[in-house]
């Protein structure tokens, strides 16, 4: 006997979906998750009944991204989707302008800068950018090196209040 | 399988070999590279640098296990990445001669760096329009990468090229020896010519173009001088390889061949 399956229940199937996957901490910045750091990229609920969750990697060679595939997977196991399936979703490709507006909150209250432009002009790679300290809110700051702790990230300084920070990759 | 059923299906058997090769020599080429970049860990002169070198070598054995990973669903053989990368021998490897050159000093590395990031510049930026959607996401995903690791290699080229006469005189030493090996970066063999055909791949006469433009600024902007084009005797796109890549597939492949199916 199965029930008639309403375009709202589905709806609501999908959205209980994301709100779980929006529990799901990024395993190199728990601060933000998964859905804050823009990579999952769809939930659907299949017209057979399937559950699909679609996510994209940041970098290439994130070694974070196989932990996230498995808090995906446990997640869903324990919350009655067991036989949901996850897709990797590689086009278009993730950009740091995927990160959700709480994203970018959550990674300055957390003493990372986030991104300061967007990827979508070019020349955002060679222009002069000014990254905000966000210890102090200081313009006075200074790169480091181009690459940092992890894959998304470069390492800055700050010369007002003298501290060093990380910076989230505007690429 | 008649006569006439297997001459019509002649031509795509080989536009399918042609296109593993090419996928494969792609593949190849990010892992040799990044597999030499890893060498580094711990041993670049400063820590910046040092983490430097590893995002790069993370980033290149990452668009590696992409590209492996389709190369063998392309191969049909039910060989993944893993086996790709750990169980073939140097003659079955086609990665670009260039990239498994010894890392020499610094500045060595820095310029073979220069040298991959513009190609792979110019091949990525164009495989966004191949008609092979598979290796369009690919190459979209990896430019992106890309261009932040030719910023990285080609600020320091400068940096080194204009820097002190004995900076200036090691990486000038570098590009004269590496040089020959960029003969190869845009020789078209018949497994090109196939993809280009079909718009799988651009064509290497165009590319080459816009690279040598670059190459050339880049050049002049570190005060450095372009070497002569020399004939090579190698051709790592074949198999046919410097004696190097022995060594490197040596250290990357030894645990899988002493512990074949080991996991962690």
């Amino acid at each position: 006997m199965s029930a008639v399956i309403t375009d709202a229940d589905i709806a609501a199937r999908e959205r209980e979906v994301w709100e779980l996957l929006g529990e799901v901490p990024d395993p190199e910045i728990p601060v933000l998750s998964i859905v804050d750091l823009g990579i999952v990229r769809h939930v659907r609920q299949g017209s057979d009944g399937r559950l699909s969750v679609g996510l994209t990697p940041t970098y290439s060679g994130c070694p974070a991204t196989e932990v996230i595939r498995g808090s995906v997977r446990a997640a869903l196991d324990a919350h009655g989707h067991a036989a949901a399936a996850i897709e990797e979703v590689l086009s278009p490709p993730w950009t740091s302008d995927w990160l959700t507006p709480a994203g970018r909150r959550k990674l300055a209250a957390f003493g990372i800068a986030p991104p300061e432009a967007s990827v979508s002009n070019p020349k955002h790679l060679w222009g002069a950018t000014v990254v905000t300290c966000p210890r102090c809110a200081s313009r006075a700051t200074e790169r480091v090196s181009e690459f940092g702790s992890t894959p998304c990230k470069a390492h800055y300084r700050c010369s007002a209040c003298r501290e060093p920070f990380d910076y989230f990759k505007c690429l | 399988m008649s006569r006439a059923v297997a001459a019509a299906a002649r031509p795509d058997r080989a536009l399918h070999e042609a296109l593993l090769r090419y996928v494969l020599r792609l593949g190849d080429t990010s892992l040799v590279l990044g597999q030499r970049l890893g060498e580094w860990v711990g041993h670049a002169p400063t820590l910046e640098e040092d983490l430097g070198l590893a995002n790069l070598a993370l980033d290149l054995i990452g668009q590696a296990r992409l590209l492996l990973t389709y190369a063998g669903e392309i191969e049909g053989r039910e060989r993944d990445e893993d086996a790709l990368a750990y169980l073939r021998d140097a003659p079955e490897f086609f990665n670009l001669a260039l990239a498994e050159q010894p890392n020499g000093d610094f500045g060595c590395t820095i310029v073979r760096q220069w040298l991959m990031d513009s190609w792979q510049l110019e091949i990525y930026t164009s495989l966004q329009e191949s008609t092979d959607s598979r290796l369009a996401a690919i190459a979209a995903k990896a430019l992106k990468e890309t261009r932040y690791h030719y910023r990285f290699s080609s600020g320091w080229l400068v940096r080194l090229g204009d820097g002190t006469a004995e900076s200036h005189e090691r990486v000038q030493r570098a590009v004269d020896e590496l040089w020959r090996f960029t003969g190869e970066l845009f020789a078209a063999d018949e497994v090109d010519e196939r993809m280009v055909a079909v718009g799988i791949a651009p064509p290497l006469s165009t590319a080459e173009a816009h690279w040598s433009a670059r190459v050339d600024e880049d050049l002049r902007a570190a005060s450095l001088k372009r070497p002569a084009a020399q004939p090579y005797p190698w051709h790592g796109k074949r198999g046919v390889h410097t004696e190097h890549l022995g060594y490197v597939l040596a250290e990357m492949q030894h645990l899988q061949r002493t512990y074949p199916g080991a996991r962690w």
